[in-house]
Parts: structure tokens; C-alpha cells; sequence
């Protein structure tokens, strides 16, 4: 019985809160994407963190020469790869979860529970403003990779699209489940941490693909923001693990793993977020 | 067919670990009543209407609104709802106008926002933001939110604490018409007054238990009167008679108390004609009763006496607390 769940088990002293509702409706998602949009362009420092970082992250990378992947094509793809990266690691996990904290804290998410939103519309009204960004933040650095360097080559654009929209999806759930173990917007920026300094090192960024080989990449390769990389350089140019240029074909074959941790990783966000998601403050 | 309760609670009960704040409660509120519930805090007030609201499922008995259960078959009503609870939230960087608008588009039936800000005296606000709003205005727009969806059935839990006497006489105008519209509405409240204007009937509840329900004349009626006089000779003077000295009072109730100021006290049910023998009784004996106040039960004091000394404030949040 999945309808007792949420409000049975939320511990004495917590307000109840409906049931869940299944419900999906792209109206209230679109009505309520509006409000966050605005809230999002009113907040200067969750906007200039959400326009202004990754872009800026990825200059400084490059400035310092951080990116150099031999030739200046893997050197844009490299780019590419940062920027959708650091894009989905805080616009998406690292702004979400402060937006989701923020919305419960002033009881806005318990208003919108209690009227005739369902949970998941909720979560994705308030995601959509952080995809839109990264989505945008994606098509223009290719556009400026293309324009500066060389243009990447699209080997497999279907997974450049799997990596940033299911990258986002995975990181909402994380997002989800992070915002119910901060008790304030300050202290996410404690507990989005331990995500962020573990994926981060082994999200193969710096330096070229195959470089590293061995345990170190082995766990590598099962850490939630690989697979981004991963699927981002097989799409883009057809990079494979060890560094060689795969053909249309054997991309698919080589995103086996990486789409598996993908959705294994937005398997356990959600599973976590069901667990430890709150929608109102604790008392 | 306007037979059937829009809701009805047989039995219901709630429990917070070990403690039970709602206890077996019945209760109906037919359709286009104004029902209010009274008690102190911690009688469970809240632990009841929101098991009413569909927020959790009761531990016992049985609750419909609309015919169904309101927390496993809340999809299926939550349209007809419109919900004020005591506690509930605005992101401050968004305009009146822009709460309401999105509110409403989360809506099956909106009415037209502009003509519900009006209604809670908001329009004039539309374009503040939420953040510079005054705590009652921020009571009357979520009054408005509750009232957009054009519910069938309005629940509001303490709708006008913290607004001024003249926003709350507004709400209670608001609340009027939407009842004579045929809205039916279960409502809480810790002011008397707002009851007695409002309520068709009112239920009293006690320990999660309603202790006494009805209408305000029928809960008013079995209350005693109320004499109050001070008792002074010829020349003015305050006098302090014996209790053997007073006249007999048919309906008094319980020993009359008199001061040694020369204040007299007394309860009655039987006012008029206590209040007859009284003057009989001064008259005769050339005495003056000055600060004369003669006056039938209020609610408040049905209430007070319900309640013992009415002491038993508890601050809200332990409400729940075991």
C-alpha cells in the first residue's frame, strides 16, 4: 500500500501531508516552471551561478591550460563536455537542491501539495527553469567550440542528448533527495558536497580519455556524473574509453555501461528522494 | 438528494504515537452550513480537520467528504476543496498578482484572479511583492487562494488571526457570501465573536472529544445569566448586605457573591424574573444598584465554563506533541 507511506511514517511532531497523486499534468508543470523562472531571475546569486559558473569555469580551465587534449578538435570536445559537466553538477544538482530546500522552508511546497499538485509535478516545476539553463548552456558552447576551434563531430548525437537530459533527470532526483537532508539553504552547501568532491576527480574532465586506466578507473566508471563524460565524448566525437574514435555503431555498443550507471544512478536519486525528500520544515 | 452531509465524520480518531488527539468524533456539515469549531488550543481542532481535509488518514472510524474518503480518494475531490491552513507559505520575491496567477493555473475550475483579489480587498497590492506584505494581508491572500477554485466545500483553519477588526470583518463578509453562494464551510477558529457571526452551528471539542454541539442559542441557552450590581444605601454609601439579607432569587444558580465593596454577583436561569424581585427588593428598601448589568450567557461564557478556568492555553505546536 504505497498511499499510507508519507504521512504514516513522517516521524511525531510532523504535519501530514496528502498522498501521493500520480498525476502528470504539463499545465501545472508549465505554470509552475513560470514562477520558479521569475523567482530564479530575481535571485542574483542563484542567477549568476546558473549563467555565470560554467562558462567561467570553463575559461579558467582553459586559460590555465587545464583542456588540452592533443588536437584542438578533442580539445573542444573536451570544452563541450566541461561545460554541460558543471552545468548539470550546479545549475541542476548543486541550484536545485538550494531552490527545493528554499521552497520548503518558506512553505511553499506544502501549499502546492495540499491545492491539486502532485509530487512529481511539484519537483519538475521547479527543475524545468535549471534545465532550460543547462540546455541552453550546451547548444551555446558548441556553438561558440564550433566558431573558436573546430566544430565536434557529432558522431552520436543521440547520446549527447541522453547524457544532458538524463544527467539532469538524475541529478533532480539526487536533487530531491539532498534538499530532505539540509535543514537550510546554507547547510546544502554542506550536503551537496560529498556528491560533487566524489564525482568530480573521477568524472574524467582533465586531461585526454584513456589516460588513466586501472582501479581508479574502474570505480571511475560507477560514479553518478561518468557517465556524462562518457556518453558526452562517445556522442560528440566518438571517443571511446580508451581514448580511440568509434564508429556511428560501436558508440551505441560502448554507451552500454554508461547509460546503465546513468539509470542506475536515477533509480537510487529517486528511490533516495521517496526515503528522505520533505516537503515541509521539521519542527 | 441535499440530505446526505457533504461531510461527515463517524467515530474518527487520530493518534500521535501514544497520545490520541482526536477521540472518537462525530461530526456532519450539510450543504451551505457554516459549521465552527471551537475549543482551545490543544483540543484538537487542527488533528481533526485535517484528517476532514484529506491531509492524513484517521486511525479510526470513518470519514467522507463529498461521498468519498478525502485522504485515499483525494484525486478524486481535491478540485471541489479549497483549503486555508494555519500555516502555509508564499515565496516572498513573487508579486500578489503573480501568487495568485500561478496558484490558479494549478486549478480545474480558477475563477478570474482580479475579481478574487477584490473580493479579500487585495487588488490594490496586486503588484507588491509578497515579501513587504503585512501578516494580515498575507492571511487575506491566502484566503484568496483558498477561495480561487470556487470550492464546493471550504475548509479554513483560523482564517482572520492576526488580522485587524476591520479585515476581519471583511472576511467574515467574504465568508457570508460565498455561504449564501451554497459554499459549505468548516471552519476553526479561537475567536467567539467570529463564531457567533458566522456559524450555523458550532461544535465545542474538548481533549479530541466534541464536547458539546449546536446551534449558538441552543449551547447559550443551558448557560446561566449573568447580575451584576453594587449594592448602595440612601446616602450613596456602599452597602455589603449579607447573602440573608437578599431577596429569594428563584433561578439562581450556586451561592450569590457579594464583596465587601458592596458588589453583588450572581448567575440565573431565570433572568427576567430575578431581575424583578431584585429591583422589587431595592425599591423597597430605598437602596440604589448602581453599575446595573444584567446580561444573558455569550458564547464565551458557555465556553469559559466548558472549559474549567479556560486556562489550559497550550502554545499551538504542542498540539501534536505527545
Amino acid at each position: 500500500m504505497t498511499t499510507k507511506t508519507l504521512a504514516s511514517t513522517s516521524p511525531a511532531g510532523g504535519r501530514p501531508l496528502p498522498p501521493p497523486a500520480r498525476s502528470f499534468s504539463p499545465r501545472r508543470v508549465a505554470v509552475l516552471a513560470r514562477a520558479e523562472l521569475r523567482l530564479l531571475v530575481r535571485n542574483r546569486t542563484a542567477l549568476f551561478n546558473a549563467l555565470a559558473m560554467p562558462p567561467l569555469t570553463v575559461v579558467l580551465f582553459a586559460a590555465v591550460g587545464g583542456i588540452d587534449a592533443g588536437t584542438s578538435a578533442a580539445t573542444g570536445v573536451m570544452m563541450v563536455n566541461l561545460l554541460v559537466f558543471m552545468s548539470l553538477a550546479f545549475v541542476v544538482y548543486y541550484n536545485l537542491t538550494v531552490t527545493y530546500v528554499a521552497r520548503r522552508e518558506e512553505l511553499v511546497l506544502k501549499r502546492y501539495l495540499v491545492g491539486e499538485c502532485s509530487r512529481v509535478e511539484i519537483l519538475a516545476g521547479g527543475a524545468v527553469p535549471a534545465f532550460a539553463v543547462a540546455l541552453a548552456q550546451t547548444v551555446l558552447g558548441i556553438v561558440a567550440v564550433s566558431l573558436v576551434l573546430e566544430p565536434p563531430a557529432f558522431v552520436n548525437p543521440l547520446l549527447v542528448v541522453v547524457a544532458v537530459v538524463g544527467g539532469a533527470v538524475m541529478l533532480t532526483a539526487l536533487a530531491a533527495a539532498t534538499s530532505g537532508l539540509s535543514r537550510t539553504v546554507e547547510s546544502a552547501q554542506l550536503t551537496t558536497l560529498p556528491l560533487l568532491i566524489v564525482a568530480i576527480p573521477f568524472g574524467g574532465l582533465f586531461g585526454a580519455p584513456g589516460a588513466s586506466s586501472g582501479l581508479f578507473s574502474t570505480i571511475g566508471t560507477f560514479t553518478p556524473l561518468r557517465p556524462i563524460t562518457d556518453l558526452m565524448l562517445l556522442g560528440s566525437a566518438g571517443i571511446g574509453d580508451g581514448g580511440q574514435v568509434l564508429t556511428l555503431g560501436e558508440t551505441f555498443a560502448a554507451a552500454a555501461v554508461p547509460v546503465a550507471v546513468l539509470a542506475g544512478w536515477t533509480l537510487l536519486g529517486a528511490l533516495a528522494a521517496r526515503r528522505w525528500m520533505r516537503w515541509e520544515p521539521r519542527r | 438528494m441535499t440530505s446526505q452531509p457533504i461531510v461527515s465524520v463517524r467515530g474518527a480518531r487520530r493518534r500521535y504515537g501514544s497520545f490520541e488527539a482526536v477521540r472518537g468524533v462525530d461530526l456532519d456539515v450539510h450543504r451551505g452550513e457554516l459549521v465552527a469549531l471551537l475549543g482551545t488550543n490543544g483540543a484538537g481542532k487542527t488533528s481533526l480537520v485535517e484528517l476532514v481535509e484529506g491531509l492524513a488518514p484517521a486511525d479510526g472510524g470513518e470519514v467522507r467528504v463529498l461521498g468519498h474518503d478525502p485522504y485515499r480518494e483525494r484525486r478524486r475531490i481535491v478540485g471541489s476543496l479549497g483549503i486555508m491552513l494555519q500555516s502555509a507559505g508564499f515565496s516572498g520575491d513573487l508579486t500578489v498578482a503573480e501568487t495568485a496567477r500561478t496558484w490558479a493555473g494549478t486549478l480545474t475550475r480558477p475563477r478570474a484572479v482580479d475579481e478574487v483579489l477584490r473580493a479579500v480587498d487585495m487588488a490594490h497590492r496586486a503588484d507588491v511583492r509578497v515579501a513587504s506584505l503585512s501578516g494580515g494581508e498575507k492571511r487575506r491572500l491566502d484566503l484568496a487562494l483558498a477561495t480561487m477554485g470556487d470550492p464546493e466545500v471550504l475548509f479554513l483553519d483560523e482564517p482572520t488571526t492576526g488580522l485587524d477588526p476591520e479585515s476581519r470583518r471583511a472576511t467574515w463578509r467574504l465568508v457570508q457570501g460565498m455561504l449564501a453562494a451554497g459554499t459549505t464551510v468548516l471552519l476553526t477558529t479561537h475567536y467567539l465573536e467570529e463564531a457567533e457571526q458566522l456559524a450555523d452551528r458550532i461544535a465545542i471539542l474538548q481533549g479530541g472529544r466534541i464536547v458539546r454541539s449546536g446551534t449558538v442559542a441552543d449551547i447559550v441557552a443551558a448557560e446561566p445569566a449573568r447580575l451584576e450590581c453594587v449594592v448602595r444605601g440612601r446616602d450613596g454609601g456602599a452597602l455589603a448586605p449579607a447573602v440573608a439579607d437578599l431577596p429569594v432569587l428563584a433561578g439562581v444558580v450556586g451561592a450569590p457573591d457579594i464583596d465587601h465593596t458592596g458588589r453583588l454577583r450572581l448567575r440565573t436561569t431565570a433572568l427576567q424574573d430575578d431581575l424583578y424581585t431584585l429591583l422589587q427588593w431595592a425599591d423597597a428598601r430605598q437602596l440604589r444598584l448602581d453599575d446595573l448589568d444584567a446580561r444573558s450567557a455569550s458564547l464565551e461564557q458557555a465556553f469559559l465554563a466548558m472549559d474549567g478556568a479556560g486556562t489550559r492555553a497550550v502554545d499551538d505546536t504542542s498540539e501534536v506533541a505527545a
